[in-house]
């Protein structure tokens, strides 16, 4: 929006064709992914379109952690489809962390900035363009979507899941006090080297350790804004929000709030 | 190269979260100052808590002792010998009443829903001309 031309006039006269001096931004979309076979090819046609609508720079780097269901074969159909130059698959033998997936796939990204989402349709790509407006707006280090402020909202959680949901953000938001509104969600973009960083520090798995990231983001200052988005849950595939689940967020919490 | 402008923060209307950093760094000078940014001596959140808890409790216990020496009016003390319990019963009233009026007021987006179901048909019939085996 609000950017000031430098323009260093070269000497020469030379007509060069425009856009040369700018570096263009570059977006690389990092999705790991485990048995997604009925929804990669959904998920990649819908940034494909994203992008391409509103003439971003892109990649998206598939991270499969080795799925049985045969999530790689689709994934290679699709890098023929879409060109190699779009469609990076950099898979894994087996099933590892959510953080290892990133470094891996953050190795080969080319990008300047980094995205991450879930798989599974319950983010949608058309935000990321809101993302990008936003990051620019205020020069932040991650931008963040959130289901709690604005127009954001869930599609497909009943009452039960809703009450465990605003009470798990309440007393997190009390406790932590970690300056965004949405700590488990997994719809971000980051600068490439702020995600670097943060991955380096930090230690949790799963719901906690997008979680961690933003509290450590905090701590090292960084800039955060925030993208309101609607989350409608898996459409194919079994959610989870069982027992477990509960209290290894509860342990994830206290972990955090006795430690940063 | 990257022309940025350092915007100014604008207070109303953007989703906007952290106001304590003033805005001076650039994209450039990120990587340095991030290692000393970090260094800032900060308390835990639990500590922070205890903190609070145990000023607001020797206060609380000093009043109502008497350890000062002060000779409350016995309508004060009425008041300030249960007070912690009131403060509590209010905080869990806070607590239910916000977090029950956050669930009333949580968003269905049925529109996101629909309007995904239909691009997911479009998709499919897409990806089918463009040879993709599902």
């Amino acid at each position: 929006m609000a950017s000031v031309e430098v323009s260093c006039t070269p000497p020469r006269s030379r007509r060069e064709p425009e856009g040369r001096a700018q570096r263009q931004d570059k977006y690389s979309v990092l999705l790991p992914t485990y048995n997604e076979r009925e929804n990669l090819p959904l998920i990649v046609w819908l940034l494909v379109k994203s992008f391409s609508e509103s003439g971003i720079n892109y990649e998206i780097i598939i991270i499969d952690d080795g799925s049985p269901d045969g999530t790689r074969d689709v994934a290679e159909q699709l890098e023929k489809i879409y060109g190699s130059d779009k469609i990076v698959l950099r898979p894994r033998e087996k099933k590892l962390g959510l953080g290892t997936a990133y470094i891996h796939g953050m190795k080969h990204a080319t990008g300047n900035y980094i995205i991450i989402m879930d798989a599974d349709l319950s983010h949608h790509p058309k935000f990321i363009p809101e993302f990008i407006r936003k990051q620019k707006e205020g020069n932040f280090d991650i931008v963040s979507g959130t289901r709690y402020k604005g127009n954001g909202g869930v599609y497909g959680w009943d009452l039960k899941r809703k009450i465990i949901s605003r009470g798990a953000n309440f007393i997190t938001q009390i406790l932590l006090r970690p300056g965004a509104s949405d700590l488990t969600g997994s719809f971000r973009l980051y600068r490439k080297e702020v995600l670097q960083k943060l991955i380096e520090k930090c230690v949790s798995k799963g719901y906690v350790f997008q979680m961690e990231m933003i509290v450590r983001a905090r701590q090292l200052n960084y800039t955060i804004g925030e993208v309101p988005i609607s989350f409608v849950d898996r459409v194919y595939g079994e959610s989870k929000l069982g027992g477990n689940e509960i209290v290894s967020f509860l342990k994830g919490l206290l972990t955090l709030f006795a430690t940063t | 190269m990257r022309t940025t402008t350092p915007r100014r923060r604008r207070g109303g209307g953007a989703w906007l979260v952290n106001d304590f950093r003033t805005p001076t760094s650039g994209p450039l000078g990120e990587e340095e100052d991030a290692g000393t940014r970090g260094k800032a001596v900060t308390m835990t959140k639990l500590a922070q808590w205890l903190w609070g808890l145990a000023l607001l409790g020797s206060t609380w216990a000093a009043l109502t002792m008497g350890a000062l020496g002060l000779e409350l009016p016995s309508s004060c003390r009425e008041v300030l010998w249960p007070l912690p319990a009131y403060l509590l019963v209010s905080a869990g009233c806070y607590a239910l009443g916000t977090v029950g009026y956050r669930v009333a007021t949580f968003h269905d987006c049925e529109d996101a829903a629909r309007e995904l179901q239909s691009q997911i048909q479009e998709a499919r019939a897409d990806l089918a001309l463009r040879g993709l085996r599902f």
